[in-house]
């Protein structure tokens, strides 16, 4: 990483913030108060945001992981890595904004509906992801074991949504996703949303691609040191 | 037995590796071509396992007392005796499979590893996913053995009978999958800090798909459903083994690789 970059990633900081206000005026705001749910509604266009972004950065690790494999380049490793760390941090935006949302519309925190279900089935095989690479010393090592379970721990999620969805048609359908008609505001709000939250994620990504190349770099510093 | 380590060439010359093993007469019946070769090199990775269990059969009798200390466990957790037992005894049976499961998969990569035999086998002039089909369906057939005690225990204790052609059919399938995220994963598992603690943190998420069909399926079968409620359960359970199974062997030289 050098200096033009991290140029570019200070300007998409400032870029982050202002649109993170403009998200929380609008949401809070701008956006007209919905009137089934009320209030509480506000919540879903940081709940919906996250929810995308999480995929993506799941996404992301998974080719990361693949890429990996096949090009044997550290750099897909540590973008692998950095992308799980953000997307656990948030699945726990969406785990904790969901279930606010849900007491209110719903009546409970927590259905075992397919989405819900699978999104923390997901969430905690990624956990289990950050654990693997938190105990395996060598680096090379740790690349591949990493991106292996990166790749079993994606194509199991698909699977997990149809077994799920198979295993609660048996039981009565108490609700039916998040079919809501959206006025033109809404939209926009949510619009703003995606774009602050996929500006986070990007930022966050530089951020921790640029401290791990720094670690590397300590670590070899150290090694022309003991020798 | 006697194969394992096998022939030092791996000369695709057919001649030539037959002159070097004509002292085992089990492997000179078949002419070594390319695909009966690699399953004989699964076939002596399976035996290798076999061998040693029976020598110490340190695993084997430790997961079957610990499934059925598991079933007993359930007894007294669930409350059994007023509860119809067809609501409880698929959960309990694939629960107990899994945690014997995790025992012996723990067991079977450990002892590869501590006495460097994982080492050994790398060196064996087989692929890599021959490897990984030996030690996987070394796995299954003590899976297999465990259940074949567990399966009648539930069913005296809880006195339902649950021995019908079709279950079989399920455990087989489920143990398969089982097996094959379990054997890759407890590979994964060995090579960290943590060890046995990793390989159920990393296993369970994954296996959630096979649970929920393996144990839908076997109360299908036990209360007597329609087959077409059951089929679609086992289209689960066989899609999971084998996008699995392609999946696994893909990955797996990459988890042993030095």
């Amino acid at each position: 990483m050098g200096e033009g970059s991290f140029r570019i990633s200070r300007v998409l900081g400032w870029a982050t913030l202002v649109f993170m206000v403009a998200g929380l005026y609008a949401a809070f705001i701008y956006a007209p108060r919905e009137v089934t749910m009320g209030d509480v509604q506000r919540i879903f266009y940081f709940h919906l945001a996250a929810a995308w972004l999480m995929m993506l950065a799941f996404g992301v690790v998974f080719a990361g992981s693949i890429l990996y494999l096949v090009k044997k380049d550290r750099k897909w490793d540590i973008i692998a890595a950095a992308s799980a760390e953000i997307a656990v941090v948030f699945s726990f935006v969406v785990m904790t904004t969901g279930p606010i949302w849900a007491k209110s519309a719903w009546g409970a925190w927590w259905t075992w509906d397919p989405r819900l279900t699978s999104t923390l089935v997901l969430w905690i095989v990624f956990i289990g992801y950050l654990m693997l690479r938190g105990s395996i010393t060598d680096r090379s090592r740790r690349a591949s074991i990493s991106s292996v379970y990166g790749i079993v721990g994606f194509v199991d999620v698909p699977i997990v949504f149809m077994s799920i969805r198979w295993w609660r048609t048996i039981h009565p359908q108490l609700f039916n996703g998040l079919d809501m008609q959206m006025a033109p505001p809404m939209i926009l709000t949510l619009m703003v949303c995606l774009v602050a939250f996929s500006l986070l994620y990007v930022f966050f990504l530089l951020q921790r691609i640029r401290l791990e190349t720094m670690r590397d770099e300590v670590e070899l510093l150290k090694q022309d040191i003991s020798y | 037995m006697g194969t394992f380590g096998g022939p030092t060439t791996s000369s695709p010359e057919q001649k030539a590796s037959r002159l070097s093993r004509s002292a085992e007469p089990t492997r000179t019946r078949s002419a070594p071509g390319g695909m009966s070769r690699y399953f004989q090199d699964v076939g002596a990775i399976i035996w290798k396992d076999v061998i040693s269990e029976l020598r110490t059969k340190e695993m084997l009798s430790s997961m079957v007392v610990f499934a059925v200390l598991v079933i007993l466990i359930f007894n007294f957790a669930l409350e059994v005796s007023g509860v119809a037992p067809d609501l409880i005894v698929p959960g309990v049976l694939w629960v107990a499979i899994t945690f014997a499961g995790i025992l012996g998969l723990n067991r079977s990569m450990a002892s590869e590893k501590d006495k460097g035999c994982l080492e050994g086998l790398m060196l064996c002039p087989v692929d890599r996913s021959a490897i990984f089909l030996g030690k996987m369906l070394g796995n299954v057939i003590f899976m297999l053995i465990v259940e074949v005690v567990v399966v009648p225990v539930l069913s005296v204790l809880f006195n339902l009978p649950i021995l019908m052609p079709w279950l079989i059919l399920i455990v087989v399938l489920g143990t398969f999958g089982f097996a094959t995220v379990g054997t890759l994963l407890s590979t994964v598992a060995v090579n960290t800090r943590t060890r046995e603690v990793m390989l159920p943190v990393l296993l369970f998420p994954i296996i959630v798909p096979l649970i929920i069909a393996s144990v839908k399926a076997t109360r299908a079968i036990i209360i007597g459903q329609a087959w077409a409620d059951i089929l679609p359960w086992l289209q689960l359970l066989g899609a999971f083994d084998v996008i699995f199974l392609v999946v696994c062997l893909l990955v797996f030289q990459f988890v042993i690789q030095e």
